[in-house]
């Protein structure tokens, strides 16, 4: 005999499935935005900027017409709730994220050819660090895992650290040489961009935690 | 803010089985306080205890408390009749008199020794709109009780529970045997009766227990197992065995 509900656990698994799918998809455009950025690569630039998400922009109505469905014909309760209204909340954070990797593949095309200030260092750490916190945030949503969720408060503190850093070197360049302020102005951007993400990243491990507890915490 | 009743280590056995284990609860005055659970786990049982409605199963003994206005209810010289008289029930099958609308709500008021015509009327009058019946029979109060329809039958019910002015009314799964608009007009009615009365209701619709209710109540196998405000219930349940039981996992 079939366990009771089997159709919709499975449906409700499924669902998580997509979510992580998602969130695979979305770090891929964020790390392919900043790759061609460092790699000056135009072509994966191009190509993220042409794509635009569209898979992304699909999975996420998918998703969150399944989670639309789960609630007018199951009538979820508890942590099944819980489960549906953060894949819709976080499916949000995943699409922003992924736009903001899209627009760091639009300026590296802007900036083209033109050489950079200086060799890029903290750009691409931040890069690497909101890759990172992407990734523990979606490892903490699958596993439910609510102390590597809480643990993206730390990587937030480092990526808000190097973001002030970049910044106050670039406003320096800026000062030093006007010449400066078109690509300053870009690469600042970006390290905003990048903030942002670990930002979303920090939002989906508080949604987690809510999911997993049905607590509210603050991530970040 | 109040306490109505108080459930103090209360224990029910028909018989060998023991079917309410050591209950402690308290139900709130002015709130809806629902009941859930699988079937055969005490619920009904639980709600007959709070106006003794157990007394007439034979083979019933029970140990523990229930005060109702900080009065024992189990008390030996209490007036049982004057308990019920204040703490009302409502049934699954809706179960008017054979006799007219009319003299469906008249009859308690008159059996407790009203004969006032006017005053009768005027009983009639308001708690069939307490009942949020009066539109709908205002015009054919003569006419026999059985022809309304189960929803109507069901707020007729309702309505002849508020004739003897109770303050509290124990609903027992009341929209089990109703289709969806006669349930919402009860759900409707059960958060407009609150303002006035102190509602305990079992059902086995999780939705209804959700919609209507502040508190609710999970009982298995004649024990509670979790009590709390309904939201924290549905949205948070601290207990595995509830959250797999209103999940639909189990039951």
């Amino acid at each position: 005999m079939k366990m009771p509900r089997t159709d919709y656990i499975e449906a409700i698994n499924m669902l998580k499935e997509e979510v992580l799918k998602m969130g695979e998809l979305s770090k891929g455009a964020v790390y392919g935005g900043v790759r061609s950025l460092i790699d000056k690569d135009f072509d994966l630039a191009s190509k993220i900027v042409r794509e635009d998400n569209n898979r992304i922009d699909i999975l996420e109505l998918e998703i969150e017409e399944k989670c639309m469905v789960l609630i007018a014909l199951q009538q979820p309760v508890a942590k099944d709730l819980r489960i549906i209204g953060t894949c819709m909340k976080i499916i949000t954070d995943l699409d922003r994220l992924s736009n903001l990797g899209v627009n760091i593949a639009k300026i590296t095309i802007k900036i083209g050819d033109k050489p950079f200030i200086k060799p890029l260092i903290d750009i691409p750490r931040m890069g690497k660090l909101a890759a990172e916190m992407l990734d523990d945030a979606m490892e903490a949503f699958i596993n439910e895992d609510v102390e590597l969720a809480r643990g993206l408060s730390k990587k937030e503190e480092e990526a808000d650290a190097l973001y002030d850093q970049v910044r106050r070197e670039l406003i320096t360049f800026m000062i030093e040489d006007p010449h400066t302020i078109t690509i300053a102005s870009d690469l600042s951007f970006i390290a905003r961009y990048l903030k942002r993400i670990a930002d979303h990243a920090c939002n989906i491990a508080a949604r987690v935690i809510y999911m997993v507890t049905g607590e509210r915490e603050k991530v970040g | 803010m109040g306490i109505k009743i108080r459930v103090n280590g209360f224990n029910l056995w028909y018989g060998e089985n023991h079917a309410l284990k050591d209950i402690n609860m308290e139900i709130e005055k002015n709130k809806v306080t629902a009941i859930i659970g699988p079937s055969g786990c005490g619920k009904s049982t639980f709600i007959r205890s709070l106006n003794r409605m157990n007394d007439l199963v034979p083979s019933c003994i029970t140990k523990g408390d229930i005060f109702f206005d900080g009065m024992e209810i189990y008390e030996k010289d209490l007036d049982v009749y004057t308990l019920r008289k204040r703490v009302g029930m409502v049934f699954q099958k809706p179960n008017p008199f054979p006799m007219s609308v009319y003299d469906n709500i008249s009859y308690g008021p008159r059996i407790h020794g009203e004969k006032n015509k006017k005053k009768l009327d005027k009983i009639v009058e308001y708690t069939l709109k307490s009942a949020a019946l009066w539109d709908e029979v205002n015009d054919r109060l003569d006419d026999p009780a059985l022809g309304l329809s189960g929803g109507q039958q069901q707020r007729l019910c309702i309505a002849r529970t508020l004739t003897v002015k109770p303050d509290v009314i124990l609903f027992d799964e009341p929209c089990s045997a109703l289709d969806p608009i006669s349930t919402s007009k009860i759900e409707d009615l059960i958060r407009e009766l609150k303002e006035r009365y102190t509602i305990v209701i079992v059902t086995h619709n999780m939705q209804q227990a959700a919609r209507i209710s502040d508190y609710t109540a999970f009982f298995l196998l004649g024990e509670i197992i979790e009590f709390g405000s309904t939201l924290q219930i549905f949205e948070n349940p601290s207990d595995k065995r509830t959250e797999d039981y209103i999940t639909g996992k189990f039951g």
